[in-house]
């Protein structure tokens, strides 16, 4: 069965995150689909698997157009999703799972449809409890289910979107036996997504490399990573003119730390921030960077490890605790965890400022929310409410709802959906907050913006903290060969 | 007026049009002439200064609760428990009533005190449950509710009967010091007037002009953001209950010493849940409840008049509630989603905070 | 007590614990498929009533619990509807035709208070019945005991023998993954917000008609809430939901017969037990003891045990799906 993407587009608002993509699909291979965050990579699969409609483009399976409106027709077709957390039924059995979406009788026959689930399973050389909890299984296990489940319902395109991670090395050999043994025996095609270049470069026959929404790339396999790195994350910039920062006493110490939370765990992470430093923790969504920074805000509870702030430890404190101790924390989903939408800018400047009475002074508040208004360039009115400000405004208001003296400062994605002078225009606000003392902790998906803002870099990758190297002798090429788990 | 007012103004009117347009067709299909029923209502409940003196005497528990209700509403909580809160009220003014005797102007006073107490306690329990166990405070508040009920049954034919044998419909009257001073004449009490006011003003001016206020306001919305914007979401949580539970429990005080001067089984009389009826209409806009308080009030009393007049039961006034909120809730639906469609159709995008992008590469909904 | 009064006590007991098993299997429907029906309490009074009104108009019984049926799913739709559509709370509606349903029913009902009506008659099965102990309790009794000993068992099967039920649990764990294959989730919610509704008005129907003979105003004002809480307590499976209306039933039963015969019975406290233990069990699962609990136990015993005691809601209900 031969699919071929052609055009494919799709904008949301004004970000696109496909453009004008076209691939080919020939049965019998197993393909790798490479590229960071952002890239594309799960949107362009989604469009294929049915998920979601492309903006514009066409999906030719074997000379003919489709349109998939359910992913439902696009099993029907051949192509099947594996999603990177398994959309499958947690408190249900094992049988049940399979058989939800699987066609039957009226009745159902427990013991039929197990054999049936064990037989394909088997074909596969996988073993499966049909009785088993499903919340009970591992994810590989999981995976499985839902790999047998697709090809039981004759999915010819089996779509895998970054399968390994959380799963242990020998259920990864298991799987990699099986996905050869499917394109190469059984002539089905495979389509593997990945950021993990090693694995991609050892298992697929053949890989395209996604960047900013468009293809820059394909390769026959096995090939150099060097290459295959520079097209994924881009050529370097010239280093910028770097200040050398005045620092001062250590402000965080992170103490092997260790987290855990259902698809990750993060061990024994140490390192240790100064007074007026900048750290970057690089690394892919859901490498623990989240997590991370919730614990040492004190909203998550860490496995073991310690967290001290100027010396002092803060284990179990709650975050009220922290935040009084001169801790803050901006989350990346700014109007879900940062912002209460329904609220105007004056009443998050209230909210936030202590002024010692129990009474609400709305001269002061609006006197307050015009000086941050015009301090942060913020383009609204005191009374207007934050959902009806753009991305770039309302990250401009969170870092204006920040205590003045902070000790340390965590932020996920400080530009994310930002065009490029408020991206400058944050990091402008940020590094005035270095200068005071603060110590900065943040993350972002560019390794760009990693490299040339932060001090030193830490990067997250395979479930553990690399040494934190210093920005000015880092490059885009080593970041890169770190997160996509290249054994050097 | 714009095309936009003008459907502003159609939706506004419509949940009142479609009410006395439901209950008139069924006032016709049992054979009542609906402009005379109407007319009964208002009369029975403004003809004379005692009638005026009941809508009041029944608005007095309700806009204590409405009050209430608007502090747990503000913080995004369902206090469907309010009932039982009205009934540990009444529970704790009578047993002051019945076994203590003090001056006369400490008496009242304390029962007063000691109804907020209890209902402050029961409203605690539930907002501590959903804390610690992530109970929802709809189911909990509901088995509270019967708690309280079989607690009230319980003292009434159990321990407060007096030694020569009793009714179980009720306590003994209580004594002369102990039930609200009534004005000349009418069935309420001045007391409980200045209450309701004193508890209204409170409640408004806390939600208007406090810090807390500002608080639970971005708690209802957002418990997430509130919590990372330093708000300590757990404690307001109770501490709202809690004061929702001490202006409920006054209401029930008003109701044991001044409506009753005893305590009855199921003293609380639906005016909890009534109460939240009130708060949906007005849809936490905190002005409009003493009004809404006031009509609710007199078309439950001008309702009993029904009964007498034209043999028609008294529940006609319920149905006008019932209907008007129920309209009012789906019609605040509808001019929801007509607002969506038109913001959209004008180009502006609603705004989310991942720049209306999928968040990222892992994740399973865009 | 004698063994007579004790059977006759345990088949009044199986009757009137009838129209509650009825209502509380609808609302598990509907709570499966994730919505949440707060209407029961006037839902159930309102059907009680315009089921007498027919029947007593009519004299068909069967007219008359159709009549129920529809009024109970009209006012489960109002709510999935409200809340699929018009995007309000499900909660929200719910409780608003609670009270509406009251006051209705008092209106409509008022001129058919205390007056006799059809009534379902009263069918002792021919064999059965002769059956010691076991005959008088169970197949003494009219056509809707029968029906709900019969839709409580239809229910399990459906829900954990059939394709259809599998959907519904599906549908209500995690619509999204129902969707993905093929599913169509606004649909099922809807259809089981029709059915259990109309359960839910066949049981009040069952009240006016077959238990609690007649019409008066609050006839079966607070079987809803109960029902409610049989629910929750019963863990959202048909048999515990059986064991949880007629442990109801009887712990009723017994509060009046120790209020007739002995003084002094702690009977406030029995009245007391569902109520705190609907707490208890909701606290247990909130808080994630009865997770411990099971891990706790030996491997060979935690999959029968997890089955007998899971009592997490489905994890989607009172939620809206917006699918991708």
């Amino acid at each position: 069965m031969r699919v071929e993407l052609q055009n494919i587009t799709k904008l949301f608002g004004e970000l696109r995150a496909n453009d004008d993509v076209t691939l080919t699909f020939e049965p019998g291979r197993i393909y790798g689909l490479l590229g960071e965050n952002g890239a594309g990579k799960s949107t362009l699969m989604k469009i294929l698997s049915g998920f979601q409609p492309a903006t514009s483009g066409m999906i030719v399976v074997d000379g003919q157009e489709h349109r998939f409106p359910e992913p439902q027709d696009a099993v029907q077709v051949g192509i099947g999703m594996l999603h990177q957390d398994p959309l499958d039924f947690p408190p249900l059995q094992v049988w049940e799972n399979f058989a939800i979406g699987y066609p039957g009788r009226f009745v159902l026959d427990r013991r039929a449809i197990s054999r049936i689930l064990t037989d394909q399973a088997r074909a596969m050389g996988l073993n499966l409890d049909p009785d088993a909890f499903v919340d009970r299984l591992t994810v590989g296990e999981r995976q499985e289910l839902e790999i047998v489940r697709l090809l039981a319902l004759g999915v010819k395109l089996l779509i895998l979107d970054e399968p390994t991670t959380g799963i242990s090395a020998d259920q990864k050999d298991l799987l990699f036996g099986t996905l050869r043994r499917l394109a190469h025996d059984q002539g089905l095609t495979v389509v593997f997504v990945s950021h993990k270049l090693e694995e991609v470069v050892s298992l697929c026959d053949e890989a395209y490399v996604l960047r900013r929404g468009r293809l820059v790339g394909a390769a026959e396999m096995p090939t150099e990573t060097a290459h295959l790195v520079e097209l994924m994350f881009g050529a370097p910039l010239p280093p910028s003119g770097r200040a050398v920062p005045q620092l001062g006493d250590v402000a965080l110490d992170i103490q092997n730390i260790s987290v855990r939370s259902h698809r990750l765990c993060l061990a024994d992470v140490c390192f240790q921030v100064r007074s007026g430093e900048v750290v970057g923790l690089a690394g892919l969504e859901g490498s623990g960077q989240s997590e991370l920074m919730r614990v040492c805000a004190g909203l998550m509870e860490p496995l073991k490890g310690q967290v001290s702030i100027d010396g002092a430890a803060v284990n179990g404190r709650g975050y009220n605790a922290l935040l009084k101790r001169g801790i803050a924390y901006l989350p990346a989903g700014r109007l879900e965890e940062g912002l209460v939408s329904g609220l105007t800018i004056a009443e998050h400047v209230a909210l936030v400022d202590d002024n010692g009475s129990p009474w609400l002074d709305r001269e002061r508040a609006l006197a307050r929310a015009r000086a941050c208004i015009e301090a942060f360039a913020i383009q609204g009115a005191p009374d207007t409410l934050v959902e009806s400000l753009s991305g770039g405004n309302q990250q401009r208001l969170a870092l204006a709802l920040l205590p003045r003296n902070l000790r340390v400062l965590l932020m996920e994605h400080p530009t994310r959906g930002l065009d490029v002078s408020s991206s400058a225009w944050v990091w402008q606000a940020l590094l005035n907050r270095r200068q005071e003392g603060t110590a900065i902790v943040f993350t972002s998906a560019d390794l760009d913006e990693i490299l040339e803002r932060s001090d030193r870099i830490v990067v997250l990758t395979g479930g553990h903290a690399v040494e934190p190297q210093d920005a000015g002798h880092a490059t885009v090429e080593g970041l890169g060969h770190l997160i996509a788990e290249v054994r050097q | 007026m714009s095309e936009l007012s003008w459907r502003k103004v159609l939706l506004g009117l419509a949940p009142f049009v479609l009410a006395l347009a439901s209950v008139s067709a069924l006032l016709v299909a049992v054979g009542a002439p609906p402009g005379e029923a109407y007319r009964q209502i208002l009369q029975g409940a403004f003809e004379s200064p005692a009638k005026m003196a009941d809508v009041l005497a029944f608005g007095v528990p309700l806009l204590l609760c409405a009050s209430g209700l608007l502090l747990t509403f503000t913080a995004g909580l369902w206090n469907i428990g309010i009932e039982g809160q009205i009934a540990m009220g009444a529970i704790f003014a009578s047993a002051v009533a019945l076994y203590v005797r003090l001056p006369a102007g400490l008496q009242i006073p304390l029962e007063i005190l000691a109804a907020m107490v209890g209902g402050a306690l029961w409203a605690a329990i539930a907002a501590w449950l959903r804390n610690v166990a992530q109970v929802n405070e709809i189911f909990s508040g509901t088995a509270l509710n019967y708690l309280a009920t079989n607690l009230t049954t319980w003292l009434i034919s159990g321990p407060w009967q007096p030694p020569e044998g009793g009714s179980v419909h009720s306590t003994p009257i209580f004594g002369r010091h102990a039930v609200l001073p009534m004005m000349t004449g009418l069935r309420v009490s001045w007391v409980a007037l200045l209450l309701a006011a004193l508890g209204f003003a409170v409640v408004v001016l806390a939600l208007r002009g406090t810090h807390w206020g500002l608080q639970l306001r971005a708690m209802g919305r957002s418990r997430a953001s509130a919590h990372i914007l330093g708000v300590r979401v757990e404690r307001n949580t109770i501490l709202s209950m809690a004061a929702c539970g001490a202006l409920a429990g006054v209401a029930g005080a008003m109701r044991a010493l001044g409506t009753y001067q005893s305590l009855r089984p199921l003293i609380s009389g639906n005016i909890g849940f009534l109460a939240l009826l009130v708060v949906m209409l007005a849809s936490t806009k905190a002005t409009w409840v003493p009004f809404i308080v006031v009509f609710f009030a007199a078309i439950l009393t001008g309702s009993q008049r029904l009964n007498l007049v034209m043999q028609l039961d008294d529940s006609a006034g319920g149905v006008l509630q019932g209907f008007l909120v129920l309209f009012a809730v789906l019609i605040g639906g509808v001019r929801q989603r007509l607002e969506a469609a038109s913001t959209a159709s004008r180009g502006r995008q609603p705004q989310s905070s991942a720049g209306a992008g999928p968040a990222g590469e892992g994740e399973a909904l865009a | 007590m004698t063994n007579q009064v004790l059977i006759s006590m345990l088949a009044s007991v199986v009757a009137t614990s009838s129209p509650l098993l009825t209502a509380a299997l609808g609302e598990m429907l509907t709570e499966r498929a994730g919505v949440v029906n707060l209407s029961l309490d006037g839902t159930i009074l309102l059907a009680a009533a315009l089921a007498f009104i027919v029947g007593y108009h009519t004299g068909s019984v069967p007219l008359a619990f159709a009549v129920a049926a529809i009024v109970g799913a009209i006012m489960a739709l109002i709510v999935a509807l409200g809340s699929i559509v018009l995007r309000q709370e499900q909660v929200a509606i719910g409780f608003v035709l609670t009270l509406l349903g009251d006051s209705l029913s008092a209106f409509v009902g008022q001129s058919y208070t205390r007056i006799r009506g059809a009534s379902v008659p009263h069918w002792p099965l021919p064999l059965l019945e002769r059956i010691p102990v076991l005959g008088p309790i169970l197949f003494q009794q009219n056509v809707v005991v029968y029906a709900s000993i019969a839709l409580m068992l239809l229910a399990w099967w459906w829900l954990y023998r059939t394709r259809a039920g599998l959907r519904l649990r599906a549908t209500g764990e995690r619509p999204v993954s129902a969707y993905v294959r093929g599913v169509p989730v606004q649909r099922v919610r809807l259809l089981y917000a029709a059915l259990g509704g109309a359960l839910v008005g066949c049981a009040g129907a069952m009240y006016s008609m077959a238990i609690q003979l007649g019409w008066a105003k609050g006839h079966t004002r607070g079987m809803g809430w109960i029902a409610l809480a049989i629910v929750i307590f019963g863990g959202w499976h048909p048999m515990r939901i059986a064991l949880g209306a007629y442990l109801f039933g009887a712990l009723k039963a017994l509060v009046t017969y120790l209020q007739r015969t002995v003084p002094g019975a702690p009977v406030t406290l029995l009245n007391m037990a569902p109520w705190l233990l609907m707490i208890a069990t909701l606290a247990l699962v909130g808080s994630g003891w009865l997770e411990r609990l099971l891990l706790s136990l030996p491997a060979r015993l935690q999959r029968p045990a997890r089955r007998l005691l899971r009592s997490s809601p489905p994890e989607a209900m009172g939620t809206r799906f917006v699918r991708g």
